[in-house]
């Protein structure tokens, strides 16, 4: 089996995060990027998936801060080859990014069709779309969403997939490969690589470069006219000391509440 | 004519999402700011009862069809282009819940239009729109103008309260006919409903949260027994559920389970959206956290920043010798 994972990268929100001079984007002084938390999911299926199937995971990224650490960590954990794609905008959006991916995927000899191209189902940038539909429709492939579960009946040529909704429900669907899958969850949590491996794999493996061709503009364009930190209407009341002064502290609260 | 301001009415299992109403209400005020009609379009199969319970538009416009008995991003947005084309909206808001994630990406997408995810608010200032959108996990937040109409607004939960969506009043409905075909590659085959857990964490009067903030899974039982201590149970974020520290039965959030309990207690959970969807309405929330700026604290009425695993058993020695106290009193 042939399954392609699409990794983006993104800001990591436990660090702090700052506004750059122009007041519309984030300072790249203080930012640090990770693979997107969804995204890692994915590639985690990924390789259960050619575990118990056999077959090969393709890694695919468009170029970004920290993005080799992120694609020689993937070959690390068992990816077959990783992807860097050139990406001319830099700007934050989601869909010129996929333009970029969809149109290089398809020049790259040997790598669609897929049977699977897994993605997160969302990121904490996704602004103007989501990877998984957007690729999906420039591909023309079918695609399922807020995905948990995936088996794969490879003679039929299709997968079983379980899917999100409220509520803790989940709905089964059946849907032809090649597909593309936004995954929500890997059946198990994503595999720890020590760095010692990552280490490895950077001396004997290699990312592959891929120049992007110029994208059209499909006219979805936005304007970001200001970004900032939430306005704090509300903020907790802070409560300081030792632990033990602390919890008496909010001993009293609770009692107050008729909690203890 | 600029087209009218449109509310895709989301229904699931043959009701109304409560977020429904709450688009409503923002939409109304954006139809009424920009002088035209808020319509809502309602989807699915067998639904025409419940444009009833749609009167905050001045129209409701139903479109029924047994390929969309079910959700499936694909099928639901070729049953939404022709009319967007026919009738050029100005402004599409859709409900942005995993029932409907997927369906503003790929009708943006078919039809060359601007899509702007995770709004919070949605303003009209001098005749066009402008968005508050939350980014990078809540921690900023970015104004955006679409650059052409219509545009597809992924709407968050809480943008209005629901109630001010709702009214006696019983809109006209038109049955618009519906083109489309079950998806040829994709087939729907059940729904699976969730296990009940040991504990139904939507009954409890007090819980202890955990999130990724307690490093390691040994640590649950420590919150466990402050829960225990508080006569309450633990429950647990969604990273924490998907690393299989807790059952899926003790999520609380947008895909797990929404509680309101009379003491809700965060220790270790950033407050990412989807987590406060779940928790935001309990009577007394108290958060613990090591990063002050986390968004955790916007929600929390106290809050103190610490290493949970430095405050949780101090505080489990605190509550347990002041209920002893207690009960010699």
């Amino acid at each position: 089996m042939k399954i392609i994972v699409v990794l983006k990268m993104v800001p990591d929100v436990v660090e702090e995060l700052e506004v750059a001079a122009d007041g519309k984007t984030l300072d790249s002084e203080f930012l640090r990027l990770i693979a997107n938390e969804l995204d890692a999911q994915a590639l985690e299926e990924a390789l259960l998936l050619k575990e118990k199937y056999t077959g090969t995971v393709t890694v695919v990224s468009l170029d970004a801060p920290e993005v080799d650490d992120a694609l020689f960590t993937a070959l690390a954990k068992g990816a077959d080859q990783a992807f860097k794609i050139a990406d001319g905008s830099g700007a934050l959006s989601t869909r010129a990014g996929t333009y970029r991916l969809a149109q290089v995927l398809s020049t790259i000899q040997g790598l669609l069709p897929a049977d699977l191209i897994l993605t997160g189902a969302q990121a904490n940038d996704d602004l103007d779309g989501l990877t998984a539909p957007l690729i999906s429709h420039l591909l023309r492939l079918p695609q399922l969403g807020i995905v948990t579960k995936v088996s794969v009946d490879t003679a039929a040529g299709v997968a079983t997939v379980l899917r999100e909704f409220p509520g803790g429900v989940r709905g089964e669907y059946e849907i032809k490969l090649p597909a593309v899958l936004g995954i929500q969850a890997a059946e198990k949590p994503p595999r720890y690589v020590p760095v010692a491996k990552v280490l490895a794999a950077m001396k004997s493996q290699a990312i592959q470069s891929v120049p992007a061709p110029p994208v059209a503009d499909n006219g979805g364009s936005l304007q970001i006219e200001e970004m900032a930190k939430p306005e704090v209407t509300e903020h907790a009341q802070m409560l300081r000391g030792s632990p033990e002064e602390i919890a008496d502290q909010l001993c009293e609260i609770l009692a107050a509440r008729g909690l203890v | 004519m600029a087209g009218n301001v449109w509310v895709i009415a989301e229904q699931w299992r043959g009701q109304l999402s409560e977020i429904t109403y709450e688009v409503l209400a923002l939409g109304k005020e954006l139809a009424t700011a920009l002088g035209c009609d808020l319509q809502a379009v309602l989807l699915g199969h067998n639904v025409k009862p419940l444009a009833a319970s749609l009167g905050k538009a001045d129209s409701v416009l139903c479109l029924d069809h047994s390929a969309l008995a079910t959700p499936v991003a694909e099928t639901f947005a070729q049953a939404l282009m022709p009319i967007i084309r026919a009738r050029s909206p100005q402004a599409i808001l859709m409900p942005l819940t995993n029932v409907s994630l997927g369906v503003a990406s790929l009708l943006a997408e078919e039809l060359g239009i601007g899509c702007v995810n995770f709004c919070r608010d949605v303003r009209a200032v001098d005749g066009s729109l402008q968005t508050r959108s939350v980014l990078y996990g809540g921690k900023m937040e970015a104004i955006v103008k679409p650059a052409q109409r219509p545009a597809i607004l992924g709407i968050l939960p809480g943008v209005r309260p629901p109630d001010e969506g709702r009214t006696e009043t019983v809109p006209p409905v038109e049955d618009v006919t519906v083109d489309v075909q079950e998806s040829s590659s994709i087939r729907w085959k059940r729904y699976i409903e969730p296990e009940i857990g040991d504990v139904d964490i939507s009954k409890q009067e007090v819980l202890v949260s955990v999130g990724r903030g307690l490093q390691s899974p040994d640590n649950v039982a420590v919150a466990a027994e402050l829960a225990e201590a508080l006569g309450g149970a633990v429950c647990g974020s969604r990273p924490v559920i998907d690393q299989g520290w807790l059952p899926l039965s003790r999520q609380v959030g947008k895909s797990g389970v929404v509680v309101k309990p009379k003491l809700y207690l965060a220790a270790g959970i950033s407050g990412a959206p989807e987590h406060v969807e779940g928790m935001k309405n309990s009577e007394l929330i108290i958060a613990i956290n090591t990063d002050e700026q986390a968004p955790i604290f916007h929600v929390a009425q106290y809050g103190i920043a610490a290493d949970v695993m430095d405050l949780l058993p101090a505080l489990t020695e605190a509550v347990r010798s002041r209920k002893e106290v207690k009960s010699h009193a």
